[in-house]
């Protein structure tokens, strides 16, 4: 239990990294995530095509593999995305930072696209067919009857793929970025005699973190629903 | 042409003359886009020098296609023995979730919720921590044995609650039944439910192994020496990461490719003789020549 408050400043840092983490890999995500949806059930073959590779590309390799080739393998092409400014706030946006999060934001992409795409596949055919059949426009239903009902059964899904990448976010250990599990493994190596006090406190950080994603899901679900 | 999704999606109709000429335009330009992106990420790898042929040379030489053989033989290892002893802890934690006693039931509960919530890296680090601080083995065996009890906790805490579901998944009448000519609970869930339910799980326990074979790479973390780890090495000696990862990614979905096509074959059989009521074709006959 010292240990945990004796380097308190030290594991609330490595949590905002955490944080910092999954809000620009959940924007990365949420978008090119959409971007992927809609070549999927979009119109175009060929859209459909490379929608579908990427997700079955990203879905079988692990994100360590993706995270290990984005910071070690693209300095070899000269990319070097370094955001560390001074000694202020962005000494912790190094190029590793800034690698794991693009990759845990691609990766993520991956599985929102899915969750997107399983919501609107989730809506009957008769909704779009009795829409078209009263005289809504393309756009007229889509924004009438098919968004607002496959919103409605997105929000769950979706908030998996987002708790499943705050999660994930602990991969990017391995790469050497100073987010909340490093610190977990360098604090528990000095020591070991609170291995049990540091792992319960870490991982009730991150259950706090997955709860916020969780709540702010269940919120927005609730108010959704019809009656 | 044949019209691209027809009836597949709510989003558009079939599309008329006019609209398929605008689809193939759209085409043709995400067409010139894409080719764009590929020939600037292989000009990028050229001036990067990642096709020099030293790199193949060092590639295709010496031990390196052992190494990775044996980092596979690892990661199968290591994956194996999760998944076995995730199926495991799941069905244990499955039946004391479905408990009539509050006793089981509730700590089961709470131990599933635990490990679903704590990332599986953190679990592996605790893991290995207290292997290494009880001095159960030596250090390789420790990293082994915690990725493995990692993904044993974490996969059986997934795999629980699809097992719950599966269970819960058939129909009251067929436990009523069982109860109305006096099976015990035990006889009920055992002879009855889990045999059905098991039409249910198999293609998840299979689509489950796809997770536990990609997450064997954090096995790396605690250095055990499985495939992952092996290609940092072998990114050393031919001296590119770029190419040794591409190879790992490759290596990767060729193995889950395997296991998921297993899995649709799978899906497939079982999904022939949908739902508990719909008895085969032959078991009927079979059933009417021993009346």
């Amino acid at each position: 239990m010292d240990v945990l408050w004796e380097f308190r400043k030290a594991i609330l840092e490595a949590f905002g990294v955490t944080v910092e983490m999954t809000v620009f890999a959940g924007v990365i995500a949420l978008v090119f995530g959409a971007f992927l949806a809609a070549l999927r059930v979009g119109p175009i073959p060929l859209g459909r095509a490379v929608g579908t590779a990427y997700v079955y590309t990203v879905r079988n390799t692990p994100l360590l593999v993706i995270m290990l080739l984005f910071a070690f393998g693209l300095p070899q092409l000269g990319i070097r995305p370094d955001f560390t400014v001074g000694d202020g706030v962005l000494t912790r946006w190094n190029s590793f930072f800034t690698f794991a999060t693009a990759a845990l934001g691609l990766y993520t992409a991956a599985f929102v696209c899915e969750a997107l795409r399983s919501g609107i596949n989730s809506i009957p055919l008769g909704q779009a067919e009795a829409a078209r059949s009263v005289g809504m426009t393309f756009t007229q239903t889509l924004r009438n009857v098919i968004l607002p009902q496959a919103f409605r059964a997105v929000i769950q899904p979706l908030a998996s793929a987002l708790i499943a990448m705050t999660k994930n976010s602990s991969v990017a250990a391995v790469v050497g970025v100073t987010e909340a599990t490093f610190q977990m493994r360098k604090l528990t190596n000095d020591h070991q005699g609170a291995l049990f006090a540091l792992f319960i406190g870490f991982a009730l950080g991150y259950m706090v973190l997955v709860g916020l994603i969780a709540f702010v899901a269940h919120t927005l679900e609730r108010r959704v629903r019809v009656a | 042409m044949t019209s691209p999704a027809l009836g597949a999606t709510v989003l558009f109709d079939a599309p008329g003359p006019r609209a398929q000429l605008r689809y193939r335009i759209y085409t043709i330009v995400f067409a010139v886009v894409l080719v764009g992106l590929v020939a600037w990420i292989l000009k990028k790898f050229n001036d990067g020098g990642q096709f020099e042929s030293r790199i193949f040379d060092r590639l295709f030489a010496g031990n390196v296609w052992n190494a990775i053989f044996d980092g596979i033989l690892k990661t199968l290892e290591a994956a194996a023995l999760g998944i076995i002893a995730a199926v495991v802890v799941g069905f244990a934690l499955a039946m004391g979730r479905l408990s009539d006693h509050r006793w089981v039931r509730v700590p089961a509960t709470a131990l599933v919720e635990f490990f679903r919530a704590v990332p599986l890296l953190l679990l592996i680090v605790f893991i290995f921590y207290f292997m290494e601080r009880v001095r159960a083995f030596e250090t390789s065996t420790n990293g082994l044995f915690a990725l493995v009890a990692g993904l044993m906790l974490y996969n059986g805490a997934v795999l629980a609650e699809v097992f719950r579901a599966g269970i819960n998944a058939v129909p009251k009448g067929q436990s009523e039944a069982a109860y109305a000519i006096g099976f015990r609970k035990t006889q009920v869930m055992m002879v009855v439910l889990v045999p059905q339910a098991v039409r249910f799980m198999l293609p998840a326990i299979i689509s489950q192994c796809v997770v536990v074979l990609k997450d064997t790479s954090l096995g790396s973390f605690v250095v055990y020496p499985e495939l992952v780890r092996a290609m940092k090495a072998i990114a050393t000696f031919i001296g590119s990461s770029l190419i040794a990862y591409l190879l790992c990614a490759l290596l990767f979905i060729a193995m889950n490719s395997v296991l998921s096509l297993l899995a649709q074959w799978l899906h497939r059989r079982m999904s022939r003789s949908p739902k508990v009521i719909a008895v085969p074709a032959e078991a009927i006959e079979e059933a009417a020549r021993v009346e």
